[in-house]
């Protein structure tokens, strides 16, 4: 009989873990809606702005900016690592961490230090683990609310780090919203910048050249060296948009997954349960019927 | 007036000015500046300051913006700016509170604040303020 209440209990315990998971799951839907309507609002912004930069580029001589030039010797790098501050979303974080991991491992082999600025409570544990230098860490910032003056803040304080020559190269780390079922982790250059080609051709250029005879004030070279930091805001903002909309994506999925887990244990479980309240009655009854057999002698 | 020049006004969060206007003056870094339409292509930066337009009914209209860049093409006129709020959507309490944090950390003297950040803190509320009250 002890193991009828002890599945009894069971079921209770995954019945009530599953009312969890899917409430978990409805709050990151709710959150993942919040996140792709922030990415919508920042669409025009960035396409524009994206437009305007590489315009001025193309036009800009390459050393415009010292936020262009490549140092010769490399020495230390910064790694901003975009991560979440909670866990219980499959494997979001490790998927992200495994690739820093292997980057920093890389770099490292050939002699660069490799300092991090920590975007999320996951990643920050992670390099206090192994032992990286942490040069600042925003927390309660990935998959909040949170406004683009977050992004201009540690963007001025990155592009300040590298023009005081405090490392060399700056690296960023974030999961790529790609579907609700995808989200890869990716690591992108942003100083030094990377020549910015033209965003690719639309149909209506071609009617219109676009920025060809356009008066700049000041001039190009200036006006492009203003820019630039933005630019590196921009990507910020993105990355942490990225991170957060798939952050979501990502629990929803592996709340799902649980709500789903949770039920065909509770189906298992229920089995169980009848398969041995079927067989005590079973039991019961051959007692029943052998006892009216013996008295009938 | 041979017509109206569409004004967008982008912030990073959200489109704040989508609309036909008759004129807009804004405040370019090397002094303000008018746009009418069938301007010449034109790119510059903005200070942080104050763009006055006149809407297609000939209501006069207001908008704060921190620093930021202009772009005009003769039909049009894009303003990409960090931040920017519509004269009627500021916060007078919360601008005046603002105020008054950047000025006790201006007045604080500690030697940890950042002080150039502080003093255009101060100086953005400020703006807004003036902005506000000039309904």
């Amino acid at each position: 009989m002890a193991t009828l209440k002890e599945v009894q209990i069971k079921i209770t315990a995954v019945k009530k873990t599953k009312q969890i998971t899917k409430a978990m799951n409805m709050v990151a839907t709710s959150k993942l809606r919040g996140a792709q309507q922030k990415v919508e609002a920042f669409r025009p912004y960035a396409l524009k702005f994206a437009d305007v930069l590489g315009s001025l580029a193309e036009k800009a001589g390459k050393e415009a900016s010292p936020l262009l030039i490549p140092r010769e010797e490399v020495k230390k790098i910064q790694v901003i690592l975009c991560t979440s501050d909670k866990g219980l979303c499959g494997g979001f974080n490790s998927h992200l961490l495994s690739m820093v991991e292997k980057f920093a491992k890389e770099k490292s082999g050939q002699n660069i230090e490799v300092v991090f600025t920590n975007f999320g409570k996951k990643g920050r544990d992670w390099c206090r683990r192994s032992g990286f230098t942490i040069l600042g860490e925003h927390l309660g910032i990935v998959g909040a609310k949170f406004g683009f003056n977050i992004a201009t803040v540690a963007g001025q304080r990155t592009v300040d780090g590298f023009l005081d020559e405090e490392y060399d190269e700056v690296y960023i780390v974030y999961s790529k919203f790609i579907s609700m079922a995808k989200q890869t982790p990716v690591i992108q250059q942003i100083l030094p910048i990377q020549p910015i080609g033209l965003p690719e051709k639309k149909v209506e250029d071609e009617e219109t050249p676009y920025l060809a005879e356009h008066i700049c004030e000041p001039s190009t070279d200036e006006l492009l060296g203003d820019m630039l930091p933005r630019h590196i805001y921009v990507q910020l903002y993105s990355a942490l948009l990225e991170t957060s909309t798939s952050e979501h994506a990502a629990r929803m999925t592996a709340m799902n997954n649980a709500t789903k887990a949770c039920d065909d244990m509770v189906d298992t479980l229920s089995l169980a349960y009848n398969k041995a309240r079927q067989s005590s009655i079973t039991a019961d009854l051959m007692d029943i019927v052998g006892g009216a057999e013996a008295l009938k002698g | 007036m041979a017509g109206n020049i569409r004004l967008e006004v982008v912030t990073p969060e959200a489109s704040i000015v989508s609309e036909d206007v008759q004129i807009v003056v804004a405040p370019g870094s090397f002094g303000e500046f008018g746009i009418l339409i069938g301007h010449t292509p034109f790119l510059t930066t903005l200070k942080l300051g104050t763009i006055r337009y006149k809407a297609a009914d000939g209501v006069e209209k207001a908008v704060f913006i921190s620093s930021g860049f202009a772009e005009a093409l003769p039909d049009k006129l894009t303003v990409l700016a960090e931040s920017a709020e519509r004269r009627r959507d500021i916060d007078v309490e919360r601008v005046k509170q603002a105020i008054k944090r950047a000025e006790e950390r201006l007045a604080a003297k500690k030697p940890d604040i950042n002080f150039e950040k502080a003093k255009a803190a101060l100086s953005r509320a400020l703006h807004r303020l003036k902005l506000a009250e000039t309904k």
